[in-house]
């Protein structure tokens, strides 16, 4: 367990008085305050960090107790004993959240050392607002481009329950499905909270997707690209032929409508997928190519 | 809207520990919608969410209405250019490695 420097986390000197302690606390609150940093982690921790050093250094009798233990602390065996009383306490509380992100940054966990010296259900000061509707879970879907191809129905398990979901076809990376009340259950007749799940779209596909266009490049071999032909080519959810005309030229972009991605929520609608013809000339070569290649050279110049 | 949703503010005032003239200001600067059931004025349990944040906004840092009122637009715009900024760098990532 590491020492706390609760001073210099409100930047403030040691013989700040209580006015300048206030004053720090504040300006910092400001800042990091959870609401104003939605979904951010760091500024979460900062905010409780602050609030940590704050319920210290305001209080007179907590203060004096970290000024005097503070100063030797290395040699505090008794912090380590009241650390382990505690910690199994605190860890079958922590049990509750399992695999998710409690949403809510109110209820005050402190840290190791401050519940050391304080005890974990020391003068809290004012209780927060959370309670009364329930918690947000927060939750992360690890998916594949081709999972969501098409809507599919999975069952999670959020916090011991089992939730049916419907994954809408095209769902998009990064995005957050809400499920109302699903969450934690509300105190005292209070709303539930609800399930917030992002997605996260892995695309192992050799197709390139942007909103809902796909992009592939496809080879194509000189004579094709010269004298024209057909060609088959995949798309995401099969084959294809295409007519390549002749003397197409390498670069050249063809549309296919409808052949892109799902559309979110819009059952039937797709993007469409952009194919880029990349012209492969021949190599290895052999001696009867490698004449008949200097005739038509020598016909171009002539 | 059915009535089942909605919360009296009697029950918000006692849960949150606030007075009930701090919900009716928020009302009257247009920042929660009170609505009026017989002779009961209510929440919708929609709404409850915000009204939290406006509690946590005016108790942690104590911001006036006309405050919250503007931490609620900047937050939307934060919101607004989150998703954008999530468009660009998806798009991106195709012209560097292919997503």
């Amino acid at each position: 367990m590491a020492f706390i420097d609760y001073y210099k986390i409100l930047g403030v000197d040691k013989k700040a008085s209580e006015a300048e302690i206030k004053k720090a606390y504040r300006k910092l609150a400001r800042k990091h305050h959870p609401d104003l940093n939605p979904n951010d982690k760091e500024a979460e921790q900062k905010f409780k960090d602050i609030n940590e050093a704050n319920e210290v250094l305001s209080h007179p009798e907590n203060r004096k107790k970290y000024d005097e233990y503070g100063k030797d602390w290395k040699h505090a065996d008794q912090f380590e004993q009241a650390k382990q009383q505690q910690q199994s306490q605190r860890q079958y509380q922590q049990q509750e959240y399992g695999g998710f992100d409690g949403g809510n940054f109110g209820g005050g966990d402190y840290s190791d050392f401050f519940e050391s010296m304080f005890g974990g259900g020391a003068s809290r000061g004012q209780s927060r607002t959370a309670g009364f509707r329930g918690q947000d879970f927060n939750a992360e879907l690890n998916l594949d481009l081709k999972d969501v191809y098409e809507t599919q129905k999975r069952v999670l398990t959020v916090n011991g329950k089992n939730i049916r979901l419907t994954i809408p076809a095209g769902v998009e990376n990064g995005q957050i499905i809400k499920i109302k009340g699903q969450g934690g259950d509300g105190r005292n007749g209070g709303p539930k909270g609800d399930l917030l799940i992002q997605f996260n779209i892995r695309n192992n596909t050799k197709f390139k997707l942007d909103r809902h266009n796909l992009y592939e490049t496809v080879d194509l071999d000189l004579y094709t690209a010269i004298l024209g032909g057909e060609l088959t080519v995949e798309t995401f959810d099969g084959k294809v032929k295409l007519t390549v005309k002749p003397e197409t030229q390498n670069g050249t972009k063809v549309k296919l409508k409808g052949k892109g991605f799902p559309i979110y929520k819009k059952d039937g609608h797709f993007g469409d997928l952009f194919i880029t013809f990349q012209l492969k000339t021949p190599t290895n070569l052999t001696s009867k190519e490698k004449e008949l290649f200097n005739e038509l050279s020598k016909l171009k110049t002539s | 809207m059915s009535n089942e949703h909605l919360i009296p503010i009697q029950t918000l005032c006692t849960q949150y520990k606030i007075e009930r003239s701090f919900i009716t200001s928020l009302n009257d600067h247009g920042l929660i919608d009170i609505v009026t059931v017989e002779t009961s004025t209510c929440i919708h349990e929609d709404h409850i969410q915000n009204l939290e944040k406006m509690i946590r906004l005016h108790q942690d840092l104590h911001l006036n209405f006309e405050g919250i009122d503007t931490v609620f637009n900047l937050l939307d715009r934060i919101e607004a250019l989150q998703s954008e900024l999530q468009l660009v760098k998806s798009r991106l990532g195709i012209y560097e490695h292919g997503i």
